[in-house]
C-alpha cells in the first residue's frame, strides 16, 4: 500500500462493541479464547496488585492497567516470535501479555528476591530479555527512543524483527517522541508506535494539553502512517496490529497506532481522580467493557459457553491468588544485593 | 467471611480517616463498586471492591479518625464459585513499608548491618614489550584510530551523531571513517541529542556496541535523561539481565572564546553517577588504549575528550591492540615534595608548573588521573603518603568537583600524613565570559599552580 493510501485509511475509530463475520476456524477460536483468557488475567491481576498495595506489601508508585487489558492483548497478538516489547511504567499488563510469569511480576512488585529485577526495579522497571519485554521505564517518553533503538538494531542486523513501542497521550507531548518519529522514518526502521490514548495525562485530559488531540496524526510531519483503533475491542486492535506489523516488517518504516482506551483506576495508587465524574467511568465499564463486550460476543458467536467463562475465571482467579502468595512469601533481597549489578 | 482492611492508598499513608461509608450492612457489593471514602494524607479517595458478596458487618464507623493501615473495618460474606477466600485477604500480612517496623525497615535494618562497598580492583596498564616502536601521533588521529581498529575488530560495533560521516566529524575525529566502514555503521544523525543518546541506549538493548558522538558535551545536556537514568542504572533496575554497552564521546571542557554555553567541563557532573564509567585521557597513548576499552566494555563509558588537545602530538606505542584499564591513574612524573593531580588539558597545565618549580628545588610529583570514576584514589593517597602535599587541578567549577572529592578522599585516608591542607585549583565559579581577558581569568593557570604548590609547603 502507498503511503498516501495508508494516511488515508485512517479512521476514527469510536469505543463500542464490534460485530464482525469472523472466519470460525479452529485456530481463529483457539485465539480468541486466548484473547479472552489473556485480559482477565491481566484484569485479576491488577485487581490483586491493588488490594496488596492496599495491604501495603507494594511501595511507591503502581500504576494499574484495568480498562486497557485489549491494547496489549491484540497487539501481542499480532505479534512473532523475536520481535520485541517495550513501554512505559504502566507495565504489568504488558509483562503478563509477553509471557510473563504473573508470580515474578507480582514478586517484583513487593520487592522480593523472586522477582524479576530481584527486587531492585519494582513496578515501574522490569525486563526479560527471554521474552524480548525491553521494559518498564519510568520516565515519560524516554522508552520511545529506545524503542525507535531497539528497531535501529534490527534494521542493522537484519534479524526480521519489530518493536512495539508502547505510550501513552501524555507522553505524546514529549520532544523525544517527535526526535524518534523523525529518525524512524529517515532510516525505515521497524517500529510500531502504539499510542495508549486513555484520554487522562495523570489528571490532565487530551484536550487540555494537546493542541491536535487526534494523535494518530501525530506523524503526518514525518510521513508516518497513522491509524486510529477502538482500543477496547481486542479484535480490532489484532486486525490493526497486524497491518502495521507487515508493514514495517516489509521494511515500509514506522507504523502509528492510536488506541482510543479508557483506564478505570487512577492514574497511580494515590490518585483520588477529582478530574472526571463516576458516571463517566461507570458508562464505560458498563458498556465498553473490554473483557464484558467481549465475552458476550464469544457467547453470541457460540465460540464458548457461560460456563466455559466461569471456568477459566476460577482458574484464573487461583493463578493470581497464588501469584500473590508467592509474592508475599518470598524474601526481600539480602544486604550484600545493595551493591550487586552496579557495573557488569 | 473475608475481612476488608483499611487500605494503604498512598506511598507514605500509615494510617487515614474512615470519611463515609458508601455501603451498609445487607448491602449486596460487586467489584468496582465504591465501599468508602478514606482520607489519606494525601486526598480523600474512593475506596472500591474489589470481589462480590455481601457487607456482613461494618467494624469501624464513619468519621473514625487515625484508623491504622491494615486494621479490618468490614466483614464480606461471599457466595457463589468464588466462595473460597482469597488468602491474602483473610490474614494481616505484616508489611515492609507500612505500619509497625517501618522505622526499622526505612533504614536498612531488618537486623542487618548496611554491606560495605566493593573494594576497587587493582588494574595495572599492560607491559609495553622492550623495543616497541613509538609513532608521534595527534589524540584526534588516536581517537580515530581507536574506533577503526574496534570497528574491525567487531561488527556489532558503530558510530553515530552529528556530522561523523560525510562531514568527517566537526572536530574531523571520524575522518575517513565512512569510506572504511560505510553508511550503515557511520551515521549521520539529525540535530537531536536527547533522541539519538536513547536511540544508541536501544541499539546497545538490542545487542550493538554504539559509539555516540556528541559535537560537544555542552550538547549532551539535552541528552543526560537518557544517558543517566536510561543508559546508567538500567543494569541494577533489572536485577543484572540487561546491561548498556555503549560510549558516549565528544569534546569536553572550556574550548577558547566560545563563551558560557559551549564552554564547560562535565567531569563531575558525570562521576557523581553509579553504574557507568567516566574517563578524560590526555595523552594520545591513553586516548587510544583508554577509547579501546570503553568500546568493549559492558557498561556506559563517558569519554571526555578536549578541542584544544585534539590536535597535540604525543608517541603512541606501535602494537597491533593496545588497550588500557579503565579506572587507573598513572604517575607521570615522580617527585618527593608535592602532589599535583589533574586530567585532561590540566595535565599540560601540571607538567610545565612542574618545570618552573623544579628549577626552584621543589620536586613535584605528577598525577594523571585518566579514569575519573572509578576514581584510583589508592595511586593519589601512596603518592600523598610520600610527598604529604596534594593540589588538584581542573577546569571544571570548584563546587562539587573533581578536587573536593579527592580532598575528601585523602582526609579520609591520610589525614595523618598530611602537613597541609589539600588545594584545589579550579576553575572560577562563574559562567565562562567571552571578553579573552575575562576568560582568560576565569581558568586555572600555571601561576596559580605554582603558587599553590608553594602555599602548600608554607614557601613564598
Amino acid at each position: 500500500m502507498a503511503r498516501a493510501e495508508a494516511t488515508a485509511a485512517a479512521n476514527e475509530a469510536a469505543p463500542g462493541p464490534r460485530e464482525a463475520k469472523r472466519t470460525m476456524d479452529g485456530a481463529s477460536t483457539e485465539r480468541q479464547k486466548k484473547f479472552y483468557r489473556d485480559m482477565l488475567t491481566i484484569r485479576r491481576f491488577e485487581e490483586k496488585a491493588g488490594q496488596l498495595y492496599g495491604m501495603g506489601l507494594i511501595g511507591g508508585f503502581c500504576h494499574l492497567y484495568i480498562g486497557q487489558e485489549a491494547v496489549v492483548v491484540g497487539m501481542q497478538g499480532a505479534l512473532g516470535q523475536g520481535d520485541q516489547v517495550v513501554t512505559t511504567y504502566r507495565d504489568h499488563g504488558h509483562m503478563l501479555a509477553c509471557g510473563m510469569d504473573p508470580g515474578g511480576v507480582m514478586a517484583e512488585l513487593t520487592g522480593r528476591i523472586t522477582g524479576y529485577s530481584r527486587g531492585k526495579g519494582g513496578s515501574m522497571h522490569m525486563f526479560s530479555r527471554e521474552k524480548n519485554f525491553f521494559g518498564g521505564h519510568g520516565i515519560v517518553g524516554a522508552n520511545v527512543p529506545i524503542g525507535t533503538g531497539l528497531a535501529f538494531s534490527n534494521r542493522y542486523t537484519k534479524n526480521g524483527a519489530v518493536c512495539l513501542t508502547y505510550f501513552g497521550d501524555g507522553a505524546a507531548n514529549q520532544g523525544q517522541v517527535f526526535e524518534s518519529f523523525n529518525m524512524a522514518e529517515l532510516w525505515k526502521l521497524p517500529v510500531i508506535y502504539v499510542i495508549e490514548n486513555n484520554q487522562y495525562a495523570m489528571g490532565t485530559a487530551v484536550v487540555r494539553s494537546t493542541s491536535e488531540t487526534h494523535l494518530y496524526k501525530r506523524g503526518a510531519a514525518h510521513n508516518i502512517p497513522g491509524e486510529a483503533v477502538d482500543g477496547m475491542d481486542v479484535e480490532a486492535v489484532f486486525e490493526a496490529g497486524k497491518k502495521a506489523i507487515l508493514w514495517a516488517r516489509e521494511g515500509k518504516g514506522p507504523y502509528i497506532l492510536e488506541m482510543k482506551t479508557y483506564r478505570y483506576r487512577g492514574h497511580s495508587m494515590s490518585d483520588p481522580a477529582k478530574y472526571r465524574t463516576r458516571e463517566e467511568v461507570q458508562e464505560v465499564r458498563e458498556k465498553h467493557d473490554p473483557i464484558d463486550t467481549f465475552g458476550a460476543r464469544l457467547v453470541k458467536q457460540g465460540v464458548v459457553k457461560e460456563d466455559d467463562l466461569k471456568a477459566m475465571e476460577r482458574e484464573i482467579r487461583a493463578a493470581i491468588n497464588r501469584a500473590a502468595e508467592f509474592a508475599s512469601e518470598s524474601p526481600e533481597p539480602p544486604p550484600e544485593d545493595l551493591y550487586t549489578d552496579v557495573l557488569k | 467471611m473475608t475481612q476488608i482492611l483499611m487500605p494503604a492508598l498512598s506511598p507514605t499513608m500509615e494510617e487515614g480517616k474512615l470519611a463515609k461509608w458508601h455501603v451498609k450492612e445487607g448491602d449486596a457489593v460487586k467489584a468496582g463498586d465504591i465501599l468508602a471514602e478514606i482520607e489519606t494524607d494525601k486526598a480523600t479517595m474512593e475506596f472500591e471492591a474489589i470481589d462480590e458478596g455481601r457487607i456482613a458487618k461494618i467494624l469501624v464507623p464513619e468519621g473514625a479518625e487515625g484508623v491504622k493501615v491494615n486494621a479490618p473495618i468490614a466483614e464480606l460474606t461471599q457466595d457463589g464459585e468464588t466462595a473460597k477466600p482469597a488468602p491474602t485477604q483473610t490474614k494481616t500480612i505484616p508489611s515492609p513499608l507500612v505500619g509497625e517496623g517501618a522505622p526499622q525497615a526505612r533504614k536498612g535494618g531488618n537486623g542487618h548491618a548496611v554491606p560495605a562497598a566493593p573494594a576497587a580492583a587493582n588494574l595495572e596498564d599492560p607491559a609495553i614489550p622492550e623495543g616497541t616502536e613509538y609513532i608521534n601521533m595527534t589524540v584526534r588521529d588516536a581517537l580515530r584510530d581507536a574506533m577503526a581498529e574496534e570497528m574491525r575488530r567487531d561488527p556489532s560495533v558503530f558510530l553515530m551523531g552529528e556530522e561523523v560521516a560525510q562531514y568527517q566529524g566537526a572536530y574531523k575525529v571520524s575522518q575517513g571513517l565512512l569510506e572504511e566502514f560505510g553508511p550503515e555503521r557511520v551515521i549521520d544523525t539529525p540535530i537531536t541529542e536527547q533522541g539519538f543518546a536513547g536511540v544508541g541506549v536501544g541499539a546497545a538493548f538490542g545487542g550493538l556496541r554504539p559509539i555516540v558522538e556528541f559535537m560537544t558535551w555542552n550538547f549532551a545536556m539535552q541528552a543526560i535523561d537518557q544517558i543517566i537514568n536510561s543508559a546508567a542504572k538500567t543494569l541494577y533496575m533489572s536485577g543484572g539481565q540487561m546491561g548498556c554497552p555503549i560510549v558516549f564521546r565528544g569534546p569536553n571542557g572550556p574550548a577558547a572564546r566560545v563563551a558560557a554555553q559551549h564552554s564547560q567541563d562535565f567531569a563531575s557532573w558525570y562521576a557523581h553517577v553509579p553504574g557507568m564509567k567516566v574517563v578524560s585521557p590526555y595523552f594520545a597513548a591513553d586516548a587510544k588504549g583508554l577509547l579501546k576499552a570503553a568500546i568493549r566494555d559492558g557498561n556506559p563509558v563517558i569519554f571526555l575528550e578536549n578541542e584544544i588537545v585534539y590536535g597535540r602530538t604525543f608517541p603512541v606505542p606501535k602494537l597491533d591492540d593496545f588497550v588500557l584499564p579503565i579506572g587507573k591513574a598513572r604517575v607521570i612524573r615522580e617527585g618527593a615534595h608535592v602532589t599535583l593531580v589533574a586530567h585532561s588539558i590540566s595535565v599540560g597545565l601540571i607538567m610545565e608548573a612542574a618545570d618552573i618549580l623544579a628549577k626552584e628545588g621543589i620536586e613535584a610529583e605528577l598525577i594523571d588521573l585518566r579514569s575519573i570514576r572509578p576514581l584510583d584514589t589508592d595511586t593519589i593517597i601512596e603518592s600523598v603518603k610520600k610527598t604529604n602535599r596534594i593540589v588538584t587541578v581542573e577546569q571544571g567549577w570548584p563546587v562539587c568537583s573533581i578536587g573536593s572529592e579527592i580532598a575528601a578522599a585523602v582526609v579520609d585516608a591520610a589525614f595523618d600524613y598530611l602537613d597541609a591542607p589539600p588545594l584545589r585549583i579550579a576553575g572560577k565559579d562563574v559562567p565562562m565570559p567571552y571578553a579573552a581577558n575575562l576568560e582568560k581569568l576565569a581558568l586555572p593557570t600555571i601561576d596559580d599552580i605554582v603558587a599553590a604548590a608553594k602555599a602548600v609547603l608554607y614557601r613564598q
